[in-house]
């Protein structure tokens, strides 16, 4: 007998089902789980207080007055970034996109924050 | 003063049984010997010999055998009444009900590899529930899952085929 043969024929045929639920049932497991992370909206703060409140679904740029001027933050689906800033060191800019649940860009000298939200956060926050 | 002398007389029921649980324990003490990445996760070799006292002798020599296994592995690994204790004995008491159930299933459709998968998904169903209510509480367990069942997945196929060589043996020579 082949060794192939020999070890099918420990198999019965719901053992096959069985295995394949299985299968099925960890892949659905890892979607289901590990999906978290991806942003559904932003929350954008100036001086402290929330300036503005919107969703990732399609792409705009939005203009923040802060003391030092105005900071220009964009969004495309899925991601957003702060495009332009008043600051001396351009931390925030530099950041580049965000597109994790969590994520924060600071541009702390124009007091503007930017905050990506979403339910499978897999942060409270992110700071680079 | 009297002697009074308590003989007890093992059965070849108990006989067995011992000799079973100590193929299990021996097994749990090698297996515990192996590095592997991921703390809990284990292949449950003596799961094997679970299967086939299962398939052979019934649900309650299976059920003395996994338990005898838990505690004198345990006692032997210095794990008793350790938290891998409770985790250990949690996925043998959750496996050995879901056996309870899978072996009335048509056994001409399911066989010994069906019902280590089975075993395999309630150990580590029981162990993530212990460790998210008691040990880690926060759903972040819960992320380790799709790990813990890929492995189960794995380590079940492999045991199930296991039970099922040693079963076809017996049943060659006996």
């Amino acid at each position: 007998m082949r060794p192939s043969a020999t070890w099918r024929g420990l198999l019965r045929p719901g053992d096959y089902i069985v295995l394949a639920a299985s299968i099925a049932l960890c892949i659905a497991a890892g979607f289901g789980l590990w999906r978290g992370g991806t942003p559904d909206g932003l929350i954008i703060r100036a001086g402290g207080e929330i300036f503005a409140e919107t969703d990732l679904s399609r792409a705009r740029r939005i203009a923040v007055p802060g003391p030092l001027g105005t900071t220009l933050i964009e969004i495309q689906p899925g991601r957003a970034r702060v495009a332009a800033d008043p600051g001396p060191r351009q931390y925030c800019v530099r950041q580049g996109w965000l597109s994790r649940a969590g994520a924060v860009a600071i541009c702390a000298p124009n007091q503007v924050s930017l905050i990506l939200t979403g339910r499978g956060s897999d942060f409270d926050s992110l700071g680079y | 003063m009297t002697h009074s002398v308590i003989e007890l007389t093992p059965t070849d029921t108990d006989r067995r049984i011992a000799r079973h649980a100590a193929a299990a324990i021996a097994l749990t003490v090698a297996e515990a010997a192996i590095p592997l990445p991921l703390p809990g996760l284990k292949p449950g070799l003596a799961n094997i010999i679970t299967l086939v006292v299962l398939a052979r002798w019934g649900w309650r020599e299976a059920a003395w055998v996994s338990l005898l296994r838990v505690f004198a592995a345990s006692l032997l690994l210095g794990q008793f009444l350790a938290p891998g204790f409770f985790l250990s004995l949690g996925g043998a008491l959750a496996s050995l009900a879901v056996l309870a159930g899978a072996m009335r299933l048509p056994s001409r459709w399911f066989g010994p590899v069906s019902h280590s998968l089975f075993a395999a998904f309630a150990h580590i169903g029981a162990q993530l529930l212990i460790a998210r209510l008691w040990l880690t509480p926060h759903d972040g367990v819960f992320y380790l899952a799709p790990i813990l069942g890929g492995a189960a997945v794995v380590f079940g196929l492999v045991n199930g085929f296991a039970a099922a060589a040693l079963l076809r043996e017996k049943a060659h020579a006996g």
